[in-house]
């Protein structure tokens, strides 16, 4: 389709179009992945039976337990969990008005790693060591999970706090953010100093994060925050743009800029909260799926918003898979790789982009 | 009469910035706010769109209590162009589809699009149109900032410097710009400015601010050698050029 330079409604319509269309490509590739990560694995499946098995024949019944107990939660989590990285990093980069926002910015993840090791030390979670595969596994991982959910929202709620007295300025919220994560990582080396090797050892291997702690249930909790928040972002996607043409600009068109601002750390924070919890701390996808995202789509978050979940959900899942296969019969927690692979990834981008 | 301004007093924490700030502007004209650095010109101009929430006083658009209204109400019937547009990853058209945002719901009607591209070709910008901001000259972005003002379909647009860091030629494009729209479209509006005789040239209405108060206000009849002199602590003397007031340093 063709138009004259004067019908400038037209080209824009084309203009938005192709991020549709990129949009679009990442769902079906996001697809056909996820039936390629079910197929592979210590036992291989045809890809044709994973979609047979999902659409509710049975195939074989070790297929059946293999795919509905171990390898569609551990999908479906990477998934769940990288769109939700990707989509709070989006946000946490436009309210704070920073290229270096991530889910991470303010302390949550340090503040979960706290919590856990609090929990372990000092709650008593405990830990039983050597069982196969898994060095070390947590006795009681509920109460882990819990500590680390407190902890993370309690540095949200300290950063609230500071935003009250001293305004919601991104300054504010990454100073604090900054400092409260140097406090709880210093909590944590106190910690492990009076730990036995066994507790030291838990401590460590929770924060790896890994897609295959979380059941079914868990699954289901994650989703739901996760889904609420991309709702919620969505919603406000015109705020968004505002307010990265200024703050100023932005109130100037009647968006509660501080309101936003709040609401908008509030959700990124629960929504790391919880993933980190179930999950561990696994890095870079919330740092960089929105980089990744803004250089195919730009800033515009009517767009960059889904993108970016696409995009998280989609780098996450071949992280993880990649991880699974790597180093059989061992399986990585898909954390090492995400740092792995970030770094590089974080350069490249850097000096092939026209800013960060 | 379009805006009426009565009694306004703003304070910093404890420090008094503004006080028996009273003025009013008729429709189609353009009034500059003009004084030294520092003496609240910026922060008079965000009081009328209350950005700036003041102490007591009165703002009156069209009859209605400006400081009683909603933000998104307010943003409805006031523009307002800060000094800077920050550069972003979104087109020249993206931006100026925000200034539909006090009226929209949840999405864009096809009207809200019309209107936007019925603005860019009122001012000219159909080159600027699908170009990302961050690659926008200074001038060009202010164009930008000005027609997301209009787009808003404001009936008082309110302009911070719109032509400080701005090439000769911009200056001139920029005020022209707002000069027609003023007179065009039955609206009004305020800039703070810096350039005299700029301001002189294209204003209707001066408003002289100097220790936080009005040290003059009235039209360019009103305007004197000893107001500026007053204002400014510079002697000047205002010359006649083609029609045009010039304000010449004497010192």
């Amino acid at each position: 389709m063709s138009h004259q330079a004067g019908d400038i409604a037209g080209l824009y319509k084309e203009h938005t179009a192709k991020k549709r269309t990129y949009i679009m490509v990442g769902f079906v590739l996001l697809l056909v992945v996820s039936v390629l990560s079910i197929s592979t694995g210590s036992v291989d499946i045809p890809p044709q039976d994973v979609i047979r098995t999902l659409a509710g024949d049975t195939v074989s019944t070790t297929w059946d337990s293999i795919i509905w107990n171990v390898r569609l939660p551990q999908v479906l989590t990477a998934l769940v969990a990288g769109a939700g990285l990707a989509v709070t990093g989006v946000v946490m980069q436009s309210i704070l008005r920073n290229p270096l926002g991530s889910p991470f910015t303010l302390g949550i993840s340090n503040a979960a790693a706290f919590g856990a090791a609090f929990s372990v030390i000092i709650l008593g979670a405990g830990s039983t060591s050597s069982r196969v595969g898994d060095a070390v596994t947590i006795n009681n991982p509920y109460i882990t999970t819990v500590a680390a959910f407190v902890f993370a929202m309690l540095v949200t709620m300290v950063i609230l706090g500071f935003s009250k007295v001293r305004g919601t300025s991104p300054e504010v919220m990454i100073l604090v953010g900054v400092a409260m994560g140097s406090l709880f990582t210093a909590g944590t080396m106190f910690l492990q100093y009076f730990a036995d090797d066994v507790q030291l050892a838990s401590m460590v291997f929770w924060t790896f994060g890994d897609t295959a702690r979380a059941s079914w249930e868990e699954l289901g909790l994650i989703t739901a925050i996760v889904g609420a928040s991309i709702i919620y972002f969505t919603f406000n996607r015109w705020r968004y743009n505002a307010i990265d043409a200024g703050d100023e600009t932005a109130k100037g068109l009647g968006v509660n800029v501080e309101k936003v601002r709040l609401w908008g750390m509030l959700w990124a924070s629960l929504v790391t909260a919880i993933i980190v919890a179930f999950l561990g701390v696994i890095g870079f996808v919330g740092l960089i799926c929105p980089h990744m995202a803004r250089r195919l789509i730009g800033d515009d978050h009517r767009f960059l918003i889904t993108g970016s979940v696409v995009m998280g959900a989609l780098l996450l899942l071949c992280a993880d898979t990649m991880a699974r296969l790597m180093m059989q019969p061992y399986q990585l927690p898909v954390a090492v790789l995400t740092s792995f692979l970030g770094a590089p990834t974080f350069i490249y981008l850097i000096l092939k982009g026209r800013r960060i | 009469m379009i805006l009426e301004v009565d009694g306004v007093e703003f304070q910093y924490r404890s420090n008094e910035v503004l006080k028996d700030i009273k003025f009013h502007l008729k429709k189609n004209e353009i009034l500059s706010i003009l004084g030294p650095n520092g003496v609240g010109k910026t922060t008079l101009l965000k009081c009328m769109n209350a950005i700036l929430k003041p102490k007591r006083g009165t703002i009156l658009i069209e009859e209605e209590n400006v400081l009683k209204l909603e933000q998104i109400e307010i943003a409805r019937r006031l523009g307002y162009v800060p000094q800077r547009c920050e550069p972003a990853r979104l087109t020249a058209f993206d931006v100026i589809l925000l200034g539909r945002m006090p009226h929209m719901k949840w999405n864009l009607s096809t009207e809200d699009v019309m209107l936007v591209e019925a603005t860019i070709k009122k001012l000219h910008l159909e080159e600027l149109a699908l170009r990302y901001i961050d690659e926008l000259s200074g001038g060009e972005l202010q164009k930008v900032g000005i027609a997301r003002a209009i787009a808003q379909n404001p009936k008082l647009l309110l302009l911070d410097e719109p032509t400080s860091s701005l090439d000769l030629r911009n200056q001139l494009e920029i005020l022209n710009i707002i000069r027609d729209f003023v007179k065009k479209e039955n609206v009004s509006a305020i800039m703070t400015m810096h350039d005299l005789n700029l301001a002189l040239r294209y204003s209707d209405k001066f408003l002289f601010l100097k220790q936080g108060t009005i040290f003059a206000y009235g039209g360019l009849e009103d305007i004197t050698p000893e107001i500026i002199e007053g204002v400014y602590g510079v002697p000047v003397t205002i010359q006649n050029y083609n029609d045009v007031s010039i304000v010449i340093p004497t010192a």
